[in-house]
């Protein structure tokens, strides 16, 4: 009763109120995505195919659970912390695997994921297949805008420096890179490096408003659905992976009252953008595309 | 009791060894990793567990059964998400997200419809006769599950060196461009590819179901993680390869469970991978591929 009235009298605050009650952990989940496919975009922009991302996530968000819960470290300390673990064991493992390239990366990746996750497991620290429990909610909204905020600036930015310009070139052509006298592995490991930096701070910061954590999360189908984010809303531009990672974290949901069928709408429309538009959502044919519907109105006009 | 572990290893690692030649397959001669593969071992799988429940069917009628179901799916999905993907020029990848689909759809209809609990064979099905050589314990489950195993590779070997198909196939394999110049179907070769890896992909199914008797609409999961570490041991695209590194994977499993700890079984197994994968990238059989400049 008492609520109802106070409704009565701001009804749109109540409304607003309402919604974010409902869907914070929703709009929260959408910010983090966001920074998972950014972290793909980058090893795909040079051409490279990681499937370790799910694993830097992981190390990311045990990484900061830990310092925080068991350390009691500031937040801040505890998520750049999370974010320089993945980045180190990046450039560990790096060095030998980017010798690989195509097919052969991303099962590699896929290996190395593996045994983290397996890791994870079976360490005691991290609370074995149990998980970490009680992990301090404190993430924040704006946390989350002004992170991928940085990172977003620090992609437009990028595109065109002499680094970015570098990956490009790397992205188009390897061999005539090197033949240019670019130093391709060394720069595949760094945009490796960044992208399990990006992982690892996106994995923390999920980690502290989920309030649990457990290895399956950061296993084989996480990772899959994080490159599925940057090649649903196309590789070309940073927009696409964002764009990518909105609409698959937001279908599910507002598909929710098709129970146990859901997934199989988020399947199909997967399956209908790689066909339709293979490129992605946000790529040049769908500009034409949309320019042509503008077009053909103002002809029958 | 080492003696032992190998006969188990056996079993184990012949069904991984017939999933992966499926997978193996598809990638040699479509160039597409078809992350659906798992889907179709679980489809096929429950065709077989209804083939047997609903039918009465017994064990080889029920895998023929399964393998028909399953093969037709594998066909459907070459159909509906790799083949209008092979005209467009696209992103490299996008076969294989479009099998990302195709896995989702057929995953979350199976649950909507078996839910997630196991599935059993009747308690009679289950050959549970077993036999004893020496200080070895044979089961006839293991037997039968190692023979229809082994034989089915062994058939597809043969389609492929021996039969006009095989070669049409190979051809595809080697290089489609000059195998369509030469007058090789290629598209069918497509589809008929698509439907044996299935298949054997189905077959394996039932198998795993038989020699774990459960089935249960997540189990295509697993398989698929271990059907890339067994093509990516032998060499992606390599039918050999792939017999030995199921095998190998079977073994390495079935040791590190009975002699190291059951913790660590897939740590080893993929760490085991992982070094192979700096070691020698292109895995036992495998050819170093070709930098093209």
């Amino acid at each position: 009763m008492e609520k109802f009235q106070r409704g009565k009298g701001n009804g749109l605050t109540d409304l607003i109120t309402s919604f974010w009650q409902t869907y914070n952990t929703l709009i929260y989940t959408i910010f983090v995505h966001g920074m998972l496919a950014l972290s793909i975009y980058i090893t795909l922009a040079c051409g490279q195919l990681s499937l370790g991302n799910a694993a830097f996530m992981g190390i990311g968000a045990y990484t900061s659970a830990l310092l925080t819960m068991k350390m009691n470290a500031p937040f801040g300390l505890s998520l750049i912390a999370g974010g320089m673990m993945p980045a180190a064991v990046a450039l560990i493992i790096g060095i030998p695997t980017l010798r690989l390239s195509g097919v052969y990366l991303a099962m590699a990746t896929l290996g190395f994921g593996e045994v983290v996750r397996v890791a994870f497991l079976n360490m005691s620290i991290t609370g074995g297949s149990l998980g970490l429990n009680g992990v301090p909610l404190k993430t924040e909204l704006w946390h989350l805008v002004l992170v991928i905020g940085i990172f977003i600036y620090f992609f437009i930015r990028l595109r065109d420096s002499r680094f970015g310009r570098i990956l490009e070139a790397i992205n188009e052509d390897e061999v005539v890179a090197s033949v240019m006298g670019i130093k391709t592995t060394y720069f595949k490991v760094w945009a490796f490096t960044i992208g399990a930096f990006i992982a690892g701070v996106a994995g923390g910061l999920n980690a502290h408003f989920t309030f649990f954590i457990s290895p399956r999360e950061y296993g084989f189908e996480p990772a899959v659905d994080i490159l599925t984010f940057a090649i649903l809303g196309g590789t070309r531009t940073l927009w696409g992976p964002l764009a990518g990672s909105t609409v698959l974290t937001t279908l599910p949901e507002l598909f929710r009252f098709l129970g146990p069928y859901r997934l199989a709408v988020n399947g199909l429309i997967l399956l209908l953008v790689v066909l339709y538009l293979p490129n992605g959502i946000v790529s040049k044919e769908t500009f034409k595309n949309i320019k042509k519907i503008f077009n053909g109105s103002g002809c029958l006009n | 009791m080492f003696l032992q572990q190998i006969a188990n290893a056996l079993a184990l690692g012949s069904v991984y060894a017939l999933f992966a030649i499926g997978f193996t397959l598809i990638f040699g001669v479509l160039e597409v990793i078809t992350l659906a593969h798992g889907a179709v071992f679980m489809v096929g799988a429950f065709a077989g567990l209804i083939a047997v429940t609903r039918f009465n069917l017994g064990i080889i009628p029920a895998i023929l059964t399964s393998m028909l179901a399953s093969g037709l799916l594998g066909f459907i999905i070459d159909f509906v998400a790799v083949r209008p993907l092979r005209k467009k020029k696209y992103h490299h990848l996008a076969p294989m997200i479009a099998t990302i689909g195709c896995a989702t759809i057929i995953t979350s209809i199976s649950q909507g419809i078996f839910g997630a609990e196991a599935y059993r064979f009747p308690f009679d099905f289950v050959p549970t006769k077993s036999y004893e050589i020496g200080d070895i314990q044979l089961t006839l489950l293991q037997l039968v599950i190692i023979g229809i195993s082994f034989s089915l590779m062994i058939m597809l070997i043969l389609l492929l060196k021996r039969t006009k198909w095989g070669k049409a196939v190979r051809a595809v394999a080697e290089n489609r461009r000059t195998a369509a110049l030469l007058g090789i179907p290629v598209e069918r070769v497509f589809q008929i590819t698509s439907f044996t890896s299935s298949a054997l992909g189905g077959a394996a199914g039932v198998l795993t179901g038989l020699n774990f008797n459960a089935i249960h609409t997540y189990m295509g999961g697993p398989i698929l993680h271990r059907g890339i570490a067994v093509i990516i041991l032998g060499g992606m695209g390599d039918i050999r390869g792939a017999m030995a590194g199921g095998l190998i994977l079977g073994f390495s499993e079935i040791m590190s469970v009975a002699y190291i700890s059951s913790d660590f079984r897939d740590a080893i197994s993929f760490g085991l991978l992982f070094l192979i994968l700096l070691i020698r990238p292109s895995g036992i059989f495998g050819k170093v591929p070709e930098r093209k400049g």
